[in-house]
């Protein structure tokens, strides 16, 4: 690595006012070829460039971000991390994400702020702890640690929450994971995009791909904002444009894309060290280092690509807060932005080949995909080297909708999607 | 979030609708004779567009009336509203 990050480095450049750090990553102009592009220079793009060079030994490889590094969902969520999913295929999937979450800082040589401060989720009614407790069994069959909290327990975790039993959705209880909790949004793209570049991956923004240009069965190149690029593997991680992209190459996806809202208060002292998600009345909450409570909204209900959302849904989502932090009745919120995000008919990503040679997909993630970043780079890394997915994430293929081996984690995934 | 003129009752919030999604998809006529592609086809592929969509909806908190729009998924920007079984406008 050109510029290794360390206490002597630091110490080393505090000398000349900081003004010799190199870049992190280039800016190069693309070449006529490349071994394979990655559309999309997200996480999830960074990642899976970053763990073909490392993994799979191809360095002669590119990534393609039409804005800015990190500059779409990437920079959008509210950074949660956890692995307690019901199904095996999904917990396979999500705590092999986790498991590298675990070293990320180190291997990276930067620090992703990743912080296990724990994620509870609440349950509001009979039902919810039913499937709570059901989910907690799952978890633990599978190695995923898990417990189940009492109202009281919940309290005692978390003493702002209002367990009061008079309230519209009472607190009956709740999950914890411990391993579970946050990262820095920004510094996992940013570290990504670093080590990439350090193995000889180009990444080039603002190129955006206008077309896929196959010779029947076989992609041959992209057409770009910057030119045509030949290449005889494409890996398109886009997002909530998954469909766009899919549209170039006459593919249909079984995708529909979003709005996500998420917003952030004005920044206080610290008050809840934690992350406490709540399925039935859909809010979450968390406080980043910088102080701010950091809350996620619902999806607005129809197809828009607007990036914004609509008010009745953070109107939605701050009632529910409300009631169950009544101290945060006087804070105010200082940012609020929207995000696309592709969700699929069950709620599962896709980590796929296509029925076009070289065109492989990773899409899908819908609400909750930067959790899995780490583990979905590198099991797409593994499918487009290989030609073959992962075992991880077999059963993540686009043919289980023709096939009904569906992933169903509609409602069993700990929040509503 | 934005203002939806109702064929039936006139412009009203959009939080009063729900969307069925893309219109226009034809149920297929033998069902039994299907292959799973074609069910796959039917009942998950979608084009999910970007610019002007065709879509179906559904006043739900009001007439509880469906019919069919034409929307930009780009800006939100509604191009026309008709009824179910009326021919789409070309837009």
């Amino acid at each position: 690595m050109k510029n290794k990050y360390s206490i002597f480095s630091l110490i080393k450049n505090a000398f000349s006012q900081h003004e010799n750090w190199k870049q992190a990553w280039g800016s190069p102009e693309p070449k006529k070829e490349y071994d394979a592009v990655i559309v999309g220079g997200g996480g999830h793009g960074l990642a899976t460039a970053y763990y073909l060079a490392k993994k799979h030994n191809m360095k002669n490889i590119a990534v393609l971000e039409k804005g800015w590094i990190g500059g779409g969902n990437t920079g959008r969520n509210t950074t949660i991390i956890r692995s307690n999913y019901l199904w095996d295929a999904s917990a396979g999937l999500y705590d092999h994400a986790l498991k590298i979450w675990e070293n990320l800082s180190q291997e990276l040589n930067y620090n992703i702020m990743f912080s296990q401060r724990g994620v509870m989720n609440l349950a509001h009614n009979l039902q919810d702890v039913r499937d709570l407790k059901r989910r907690t069994h799952a978890n633990r069959l599978n190695g995923i640690d898990a417990v189940w909290l009492d109202t009281k327990q919940v309290k005692e975790f978390c003493p702002i929450i209002n367990t009061s039993p008079d309230i519209r959705y009472p607190v009956l209880g709740g999950t914890l994971q411990r391993r579970a909790g946050t990262a820095r949004h920004d510094a996992v793209a940013w570290g990504y995009a670093r080590g990439a570049d350090a193995m000889g991956v180009d990444i080039i923004q603002n190129c955006e791909v206008k077309g896929i240009k196959r010779n029947g069965d076989q992609v041959e190149g992209l057409e770009t904002t910057k030119g045509f690029i030949k290449t005889k593997k494409i890996g398109v991680v886009a997002a909530g444009h998954s469909s766009v992209i899919a549209n170039m190459a006459g593919l249909k996806l079984p995708l529909e894309s979003k709005p996500l809202q998420a917003l952030v208060s004005e920044p206080v002292k610290p008050i809840i060290d934690t992350v406490v998600m709540s399925n039935a009345v859909h809010a979450y909450v968390s406080q980043s280092d910088k102080g701010e409570l950091v809350i996620g909204a619902g999806t607005d209900a129809y197809i828009s690509y607007t990036q914004r959302g609509s008010h009745d849904v953070v109107e939605g989502t701050l009632k529910a807060i409300l009631e169950l932090y009544p101290i945060f009745s006087r804070m105010k919120m200082l940012r609020q932005w929207g995000g696309i995000v592709d969700i699929c008919p069950d709620a599962s990503p896709i980590i796929s080949k296509t029925n076009i040679k070289g065109l492989y997909f990773n899409c899908g993630w819908g609400t909750g995909g930067f959790k899995a970043t780490p583990g979905s780079g590198d099991l797409f890394a593994h499918t487009i080297a290989n030609d073959e997915p992962h075992k991880l994430n077999a059963a993540f293929n686009l043919n289980r909708f023709v096939s009904g081996d569906l992933v169903d984690e509609h409602g069993a995934a700990a929040v509503a999607h | 979030m934005f203002i939806i003129n109702c064929p039936y009752c006139g412009e009203r919030d959009q939080s009063e609708f729900s969307c069925g999604g893309e219109a226009h998809i034809v149920r297929p006529k033998q069902p039994t004779e299907l292959s799973d592609d074609e069910w796959a086809e039917y009942l998950f592929m979608r084009k999910n567009i970007k610019g002007v969509q065709f879509e179906r909806w559904n006043h739900a908190h009001g007439c509880r009336k469906w019919f069919n729009m034409v929307r930009d998924t780009s800006n939100d920007k509604i191009h026309a509203v008709y009824k179910m079984g009326e021919k789409p406008p070309v837009i």
